[in-house]
């Protein structure tokens, strides 16, 4: 599908990672290195999402591909965000910085991603597609530097996972949330009053 | 040595016999003797008392001490556990690398440490304190470790704080007893049937990161980790001083320790840094790293960094 490459985009990322093909490596650089005898498994997800449908008469919990609907409706390029749309998706909450649908969303065919370039991109592959403006965090992931990791540290003895990064982010308002503390110290020093001397 | 050869065989000699008695009356006279040690102490058998410092153990004493913990484990929690004593791995010298950006404060190593290293219930003992600081502020002094809201707070930078593995460390110079040391490997670990308790190494450490078990922790049976280390996780009795260990159960097999895995945000990086294609030498190598109280001289073997 390399003829969308000149296909115009309404996009307005606010960091741009330069033109051109920003593929990398995605072997993180870790698992690159000699000696290794177990692997590193990288999350990702299984494919293309599935949406609820939540319509009368269909059985509750039926799903469909995105697909599903998109292939008969064509696509508006004027919408540009969720507040656009007339129906569907309109609870969707979107905080990307400038993203519009169409900046990630493939509208040739929605069950994939494409690239800034209009090279499409599956949905198990989203990393190639975020690295594309979050260049820093790509490198950092490559070097273990960012993102949680589970497992061995020695390869030698053991396989290790890592987290891609819609683990952690929701690609549609993908800060990361707070959170609240769980379980908190009864400090001996900094709270006297939390224990008692018997 | 004598060089006369003894017969060989069925009779043993008079002098064996002899050495013999002593040696079980000497004993038996000795654990008498010792005997109030057992009121006094709660729980120490005479066992106990009589071992050997680690370092002098031979691998059959070795095999009693764990068992004995085993044994002990099982009579005190109802919990059947395996320890273990795995030795430092060569060509390992562990580290670990916090990215202070991606902290939020969410405190789920802390629990991670709570539940893995079996710690008292009652307290939420764990090796780990995360502080609370203002932003921009590095006073530790300040710190706060029991905010509770939203994480992270506006105008607040979170700073956790455990063991920093120093190669200079001044906890164990000021042990009495050798209780404490650094393993080759970079862990400092305590010998918990050795350490009387003194406190001496809690005032030494300038990151305040040892504990005392002011009391017998308390575990509910099922909770107890029974994957436990002679020198790390293994229920620790009253009176003795511990400290994070790097999971050494775990990290000397080769696996990450608990509060890296428990991390929901990343920012826990551990490895190897001696190996020059770690991540924690790549981060070493290319991000803003320091140290805590890098004016002590005290060489952590932990470090703090910032993205970009």
């Amino acid at each position: 599908m390399a003829v969308l490459a000149g296909v115009p985009l309404a996009i307005g990322l606010s960091a741009w990672s330069g033109g051109g093909s920003v593929r990398a490596d995605e072997v993180p650089a870790e698992a690159a290195a000699a000696g290794v005898r177990f692997p590193v498994r990288v999350n990702r997800p299984s494919g293309p999402p599935r949406v609820l449908v939540d319509t009368e008469g269909v059985p509750p919990g039926t799903t469909v591909a995105c697909s599903t609907c998109h292939a008969t409706r064509p696509p508006d390029r004027t919408n540009a965000r969720t507040d656009d749309l007339d129906e569907f998706h309109q609870g969707l909450v979107v905080r990307h910085g400038d993203s519009t649908c169409l900046a990630c969303h493939d509208p040739t065919d929605y069950d994939r991603l494409r690239r800034a370039d209009g090279r499409p991109v599956a949905f198990e592959d989203v990393m190639d597609l975020c690295g594309q403006c979050h260049g820093p965090q790509r490198r950092d992931w490559r070097h273990g530097a960012h993102g949680g990791t589970t497992g061995y540290w020695d390869l030698t003895r053991g396989p290790r996972t890592r987290n891609h990064c819609v683990d952690c982010h929701d690609p549609h308002a993908p800060a990361f949330p707070r959170m609240r503390p769980t379980f908190k110290p009864i400090d001996r020093f900094l709270t006297p009053d939390a224990e008692s001397h018997e | 040595m004598s060089t006369r050869t003894k017969p060989e065989g069925k009779r043993p000699t008079r002098r064996a016999v002899v050495k013999g008695a002593a040696v079980t009356l000497g004993a038996a006279a000795f654990a008498k003797a010792v005997s109030p040690v057992a009121e006094f102490a709660e729980g120490l058998t005479v066992e106990q008392f009589l071992r050997r410092h680690y370092k002098e153990l031979s691998e059959d004493d070795k095999r009693e001490v764990l068992a004995r913990i085993e044994r002990d484990t099982e009579a005190e929690y109802g919990a059947a556990c395996k320890v273990a004593d795995p030795p430092p791995l060569p060509g390992v010298k562990f580290a670990y690398a916090i990215n202070l950006s991606k902290c939020n404060g969410n405190g789920k190593c802390v629990e991670a440490c709570h539940r893995e290293n079996n710690h008292d219930r009652d307290t939420n003992q764990s090796y780990i304190r995360v502080l609370e600081l203002e932003k921009g502020s590095m006073d530790l002094e300040k710190g706060n470790t029991t905010y509770d809201h939203a994480v992270p707070a506006e105008g607040k930078d979170y700073l956790p704080v455990q063991c920093q593995q120093c190669d200079a460390p001044p906890c164990t110079a000021v042990c009495p007893v050798e209780a404490t040391w650094k393993e080759p490997d970079g862990i400092v670990v305590v010998d918990y049937d050795w350490c009387i308790g003194c406190r001496y190494c809690e005032a030494a450490c300038p990151y305040h990161a040892r504990r005392f078990n002011w009391k017998k922790p308390t575990i509910p049976a099922d909770e107890v980790n029974p994957d436990q280390g002679l020198l790390s996780n293994r229920i620790r009795p009253q009176g003795v001083m511990e400290k994070c260990h790097f999971c050494l159960h775990r990290t000397r097999e080769g696996r990450l320790p608990a509060c890296a895995e428990a991390c929901p945000t990343g920012a826990r990086v551990f490895g190897n840094v001696a190996d020059p294609a770690s991540e924690l030498r790549w981060i070493l190598a290319n991000k803003r790293v320091f140290v805590l109280k890098e004016e002590l001289g005290t060489k952590p073997s932990f470090f703090y960094f910032f993205d970009d």
